[in-house]
């Protein structure tokens, strides 16, 4: 073992929620460009029971594909007031909801095109290290060319495919579900 | 691009998913094999540059209840620095933790374990690391609690830490132990970690830190996946706006 070698994961425990700041949904400040959405959808176990202690977060580009971070060459043109980042506390009944922008095509490796999409890192009681998935979103053309719902079994792609569920005073409403464990396990990634 | 712009996880020294001595994985661990995931923008970003609204108040847990009080229990001070896998510091990173009181019990209503709260202390800090990726709360000792796990389970003292690293890659949730505690051996969480890695859980008593008169000292250094060899260049398509 080297001197440096990583710190191990433990569990986030059941006791998080005063230790995190910023716990709430709101990804997108008013004014943000893009096609406002709101997600919603529950933290499921292995007996199909909500999870109630789960924290989801989420990562994304604006509505221009840009990241704010010091890697993403095209990071000056994001809005001062986007930061693309949100952690929620799933509810009583496992719901955790997010309000934020579609976000824009980020690139892929060798010149692709990714389709639009949240990073998502599931933490809870019971994880020992938190897991990791993607939402894309129902109906956007980008998703058949996407290289990494492209590298996902066909049958479980839909797992991180958020359906589109209407839409509430012009904000495109979708679900998605992040199932722990069993038949319709989320597809989790090892990144 | 290569596949991985991060060093993987660690498999030898990471818990795994699914660990039956601590019961709560058993219906919460996936059992499909996950995924491999190239590492392309959106994992080499991450959250962790952007977050710096901290005050140094904000790393003092004996005072940031703000109440006008002192916290009751034995001072300690924490403090370590935080590295990647090469060695190199991770500068302006945000550190949060969270833990029990002296007497073993979280501000938090999920918390019944009938031991008294202390209105001085509310149990959570930040702060961001220093330039040399080091960091320092000043904290009590927090107390050993009961929980459901098993017949007379007692979690070990232990602090929580969450820290983001510069990309989404490099998170990480943890928990610190104290050391010499004969709890360690009886505890399924510590115990799902390879015995051989514990000690990078288990903080050190370190008497150069230990202040006179005021606070015990004790080191934990924070080691968080590093880069590949080869280094990252900006990524995103196009010129840039």
């Amino acid at each position: 073992m080297s001197a440096h070698s990583q710190t191990p994961s433990q569990t986030i425990g059941p006791f998080f929620h005063d230790g995190l700041m910023g716990l709430g949904g709101d990804l997108a400040p008013e004014g943000a460009a893009g096609r406002r959405v709101r997600i919603e959808g529950r933290v499921l176990d292995g007996a199909a029971e909500p999870v109630d202690d789960a924290m989801v977060e989420v990562w994304q580009a604006d509505g221009q594909g840009r990241y704010r971070h010091p890697f993403d060459g095209r990071s000056s043109g994001v809005e001062r007031s986007f930061v693309g980042f949100g952690r929620m506390a799933s509810g009583s009944d496992g719901t955790y909801r997010l309000d934020t922008v579609l976000p824009g095509t980020v690139p892929g490796r060798g010149g692709s095109i990714q389709a639009p999409h949240l990073n998502v890192q599931v933490f809870a009681r019971g994880l020992l290290v938190h897991l990791s998935t993607r939402i894309y979103f129902e109906g956007e053309q980008a998703n058949d060319g996407d290289e990494v719902l492209g590298t996902v079994p066909p049958e479980r792609r839909d797992t991180l495919v958020a359906r589109a569920d209407g839409e509430a005073g012009g904000v495109a409403c979708y679900r998605f579900d992040v199932v722990l464990q069993g038949e319709n396990e989320t597809v989790f990634f090892d990144l | 691009m290569s596949e991985s712009a991060y060093r993987p996880r660690d498999d030898e020294a990471s818990p795994p998913l699914d660990h039956p001595p601590y019961r709560s994985t058993s219906l919460r661990h996936p059992v499909r094999p996950l995924v491999p995931l190239p590492h392309t923008i959106s994992e080499i970003t991450g959250p962790g540059p952007a977050i710096s609204a901290v005050t140094p108040a904000d790393a003092d847990l004996t005072t940031n209840a703000a109440v006008g009080g002192e916290a009751i229990g034995e001072r300690i001070l924490v403090t370590g620095r935080v590295l990647d896998e090469t060695g190199e510091p991770v500068p302006d990173t945000l550190i949060e933790i969270w833990q029990a009181n002296a007497a073993g019990r979280y501000v938090h209503e999920r918390d019944q374990h009938p031991a008294p709260l202390d209105p001085n202390f509310r149990g959570t800090g930040r702060c961001l690391t220093e330039a040399d990726g080091s960091y320092r709360f000043l904290t009590i000792r927090p107390g050993a609690y009961p929980w459901g796990n098993h017949p007379n389970a007692w979690r070990p003292a232990h602090i929580h830490l969450s820290l983001f690293g510069p990309a989404l890659a490099t998170r990480l949730v943890t928990q610190m132990y104290f050391p010499d505690d004969p709890l360690h051996e009886l505890d399924p969480i510590l115990g799902a970690v390879p015995r051989a890695h514990w000690d990078r859980l288990i903080a050190t008593y370190d008497h150069d830190i230990t202040e006179h008169e005021w606070a015990l000292g004790f080191r934990f250094e924070i080691v968080l996946r590093g880069p590949e060899a080869t280094p990252f260049e900006s990524r995103g398509a196009g010129s840039p706006a």
